[in-house]
């Protein structure tokens, strides 16, 4: 670190204060305040650090190198240059989440240019880049792929607006690339030639997953680049690699640890079979495995000899049945992580109670969302079962048909270190299938038990009774999503009035209206955003937020046809760059 | 204008006499939703308690967003259900061209068909298959490989056989196309 260049500190973060800014209080030289803080990586941490007073501010800002913005919006590329000299890695979060469920109209905005536009001219040696939710061109690729030398590492999570040409570019220009990690988004995919724009000399790559991108890659290209990469340790590849293919690209990276599989299902010889058996039991050190789309009992046993090790197995695009699991799970005690499509049934939980001891997080994902019929799919059975085996829960995403409150209450009993209790009763307003009460007494165990509860989802018939407990309860609550719940505005106010740590509260069909909205008024200056879709608010009480709290943004969305005095989706965040310049016409910025 | 009048009258009428399953006068929308709200008898109080909404006819799938899975998920779970209806399709190389072709075999139904569609695309000819000899007399020779990794020649095995085992297809030219016809 240069100290001449730290001395010329900016005057606009010692603007109105004390002459003797070179005098500090603090006892330690600003080279060795300097050093401790660089030690600091929890951005929790480092904004705690930089509250404290203004010498230890400035040494923040001077060694952070690793910047995490949750709302793209609330901050502004010119305020976060001038604060933060030294940035190498940058993660941004663009949209509502409830976007990913086709909420929020497409063009809503959170495009990335401007602050890559920002990136080069004040971070040139940005190495890493990390988006969710973020829009992004084709145009903005390129131009990212060619500001920035010494650029390593490109993640992007369900984001939108590019193709394949974009990730063309990258391929192409980007010499140093360790990371190349393509999720979910949605993509334009003219044809898999990007891949074949990797440059022969490119040997760095340590992270490549193209898994959700579904047109055929040139196997010969991704072979080649496999066996030159040698510190390549996750590779997730799409549907068009078969399994005679995958077993080439194994034998050239058994160091792999994380694997995404293309698909599972070929006619294989009686060699091929066991030469893929063979690669696996090869890959010493995968710890998680993914992909197997269509996957059936004929080729899982070839996984068995990896299984042993595995603490992740995504199952979520297989479409297994009880029996097929259960011989899977058999093999994997170590499992620490599961995700599985709920074909598998309560049956397949059982065996998963039975096999995994140490399980910490279990997702069950619905095959058929829009069946009715109450036949497929798993019950409050499975996920009982699952609780009586695996005492470390912690995590659950659970996607269902029938749920009794009984059955909640148990499974935390069961398990009552839940941080993250995500459960999807998947009719709107199901009551307990037994009682036909609310499903509110379910929700009142998970927040009396569950002390450590950081997110809750909730679902089913459920009244103001439910958002009381949390209220009361939930005091270590950060986020909190709603959907057809609710009795009265009485049920939101105990929830901004309950819970302390509130960071994201997201409600959607449900009876909350002015009162609730305006009852936190000072609560959401804490939080990072409010969402409220098809509830009660009028475009009256949204102005009036707008005009009391000038520290947030109120935007509001309204339907086709509505009344002009309803606000049909409301987001509020707290933002210090005031309301967004770039907002589409179809969202009022009040 | 009187002629078009009766024409889609005619139209109309079709409707009444067209061949569908289920009772004379219900409608395929009508049957589908009922399908949808089937319920059991313990739920059938409660529903009427419910808000309006729950009772609607309509089928649970058009509330927006609901359940929350998200977009790529869906659309991958749904192609899987879709998947049967999808195509076929092949890359097919020719030696000496810069580029493959892709085509759908389930698009044929035999292989005139498909040696015709071949010889239009790549502007070759391929010739007549005999059992003894090939397709000797021509330059080129239509191969494919098979689920075993194998190069066959087209033509020796019946259609449907040959459609589910072919994995890709290549013509050969030349003197290699020759060898084949000399087997």
């Amino acid at each position: 670190m240069d100290p001449k260049l730290k001395k010329t500190k900016d005057s606009s973060s010692n603007s109105a204060n004390s002459p003797d800014s070179t005098h500090s209080s603090f006892p330690f030289p600003d080279e060795v305040l300097e050093r401790v803080l660089s030690l600091l990586h929890s951005h929790k941490d480092r904004s705690s650090v930089s509250l404290v007073c203004k010498d230890w501010y400035n040494a923040e800002r001077w060694t952070r190198t690793k910047l995490f913005i949750g709302n793209c919006y609330s901050v502004s590329p010119e305020i976060v240059a001038r604060r933060f000299p030294r940035i190498k890695s940058v993660t941004l979060k663009g949209k509502p989440r409830f976007s990913d469920f086709n909420l929020v109209p497409q063009y809503w905005g959170a495009d990335v240019h401007s602050w890559l536009v920002m990136f080069a001219k004040v971070y040139p040696f940005l190495e890493e880049l990390r988006l969710k939710r973020m829009t992004l061109s084709d145009e903005s690729l390129k131009f990212l792929a060619t500001s920035f030398p010494g650029f390593k590492a490109l993640s992007l999570l369900s984001c939108d607006g590019f193709s394949t040409d974009g990730l063309k570019a990258i391929a192409t220009h980007c010499k140093n690339l360790t990371e190349l990690d393509i999720q979910e988004n949605g993509i334009d995919d003219f044809g898999g030639g990007w891949l074949s724009s990797f440059s022969e000399n490119c040997s760095s790559l340590e992270v490549l997953n193209f898994a959700s991108l579904s047109s055929d890659v040139s196997f010969d290209a991704l072979e080649k680049l496999v066996r030159r990469c040698k510190s390549l340790r996750i590779l997730k590849v799409n549907k068009s690699i078969s399994l005679d293919q995958l077993q080439q690209l194994l034998v050239h990276a058994p160091q792999l640890i994380e694997l995404g599989t293309g698909s599972f299902q070929q006619e294989l010889t009686p060699w091929q079979y066991e030469d893929l058996e063979t690669a696996f039991s090869n890959c010493k050190n995968l710890q998680a495995l993914s992909g197997l789309w269509e996957a059936t009992s004929l080729h899982l046993p070839v996984l068995y000899a990896a299984c042993a090790s595995l603490t992740f197995l995504n199952l979520s695009y297989a479409a297994l049945q009880s029996g097929e699991l259960a011989k899977l799970v058999a093999h994997s005690p170590n499992l620490r992580r599961l995700w599985v499509l709920d074909t598998v049934g309560d049956k397949g939980l059982e065996a998963v109670g039975s096999s995994c001891p140490l399980l910490e997080e279990l997702r069950v994902f619905p095959a058929d969302p829009y069946e009715l019929d109450l036949h497929h799919g798993v019950t409050e059975a499975g996920f009982l079962a699952v609780s009586h085996g695996c005492r470390k829960l912690h995590y659950v995403l659970y996607f269902c048909r029938q749920m009794t409150n009984a059955a909640v209450a148990t499974i935390v009993l069961n398990c009552p270190d839940f941080t993250h209790f995500r459960l999807c009763i998947m009719n709107p307003g199901e009551p307990d299938y037994l009682t036909n009460e609310p499903m509110d007494e379910a929700f009142g165990a998970v927040v009396k038990t569950c002390t450590n509860l950081r997110r809750l989802a909730v679902s089913g018939l459920l009244t103001d009774l439910t958002f009381k407990y949390i209220g009361k309860y939930a005091k270590n609550l950060e986020t909190l999503s709603v959907a057809f719940a609710g009795s009265s505005d009485r049920g939101m106010q105990c929830v901004l009035q309950g819970c302390p740590k509130l960071r994201k509260l997201e409600i959607r069909d449900s009876p909350f209206g002015n009162a609730a909205l305006l009852s936190g008024v000072e609560k959401y200056e804490t939080m990072r955003s409010l969402w409220m879709s098809a509830c009660n608010v009028t475009m009256s009480a949204c102005r009036l937020l707008a005009k009391d709290m000038p520290r947030l943004n109120v935007e509001v969305m309204r339907d086709e046809g509505s009344d002009d005095r309803q606000a049909d989706k409301v987001y509020v965040y707290r933002s210090v760059a005031g309301p967004r310049r770039d907002a589409p016409p179809f969202v009022l910025s009040l | 204008m009187e002629r078009a009048a009766a024409y889609e009258n005619d139209l109309i009428n079709l409707k009444a006499t067209e061949l569908r399953l289920g009772l004379p006068g219900t409608d395929e929308s009508e049957k589908q939703s009922s399908r949808n709200n089937k319920r059991s008898s313990s739920e059938m109080d409660n529903s009427c308690e419910k808000d309006e909404q729950e009772c609607a006819p309509a089928p649970k799938a058009q509330v927006v967003g609901w359940p929350p899975v998200r977009s790529y998920r869906k659309n991958v779970l749904h192609q899987k259900n879709e998947s049967d209806l999808s195509g076929m399709f092949v890359k097919v190389s020719m030696d000496g061209a810069p580029y493959l072709r892709k085509i759908d075999l389930k698009v044929y139904k035999n292989y005139q068909d498909l040696l015709k569609a071949l010889e239009n695309m790549f502007k070759c000819s391929i010739g007549v298959y005999s059992e003894r000899e090939g397709y000797n007399g021509s330059e080129f020779a239509p191969t494919y490989e098979d689920k075993d990794g194998d190069w066959m020649l087209v033509g020796d095995v019946p259609w449907d056989m040959f459609i589910t085992s072919c994995k890709r297809l290549r013509i050969m030219k030349g003197s290699e196309a020759k060898g084949l016809g000399c087997l």
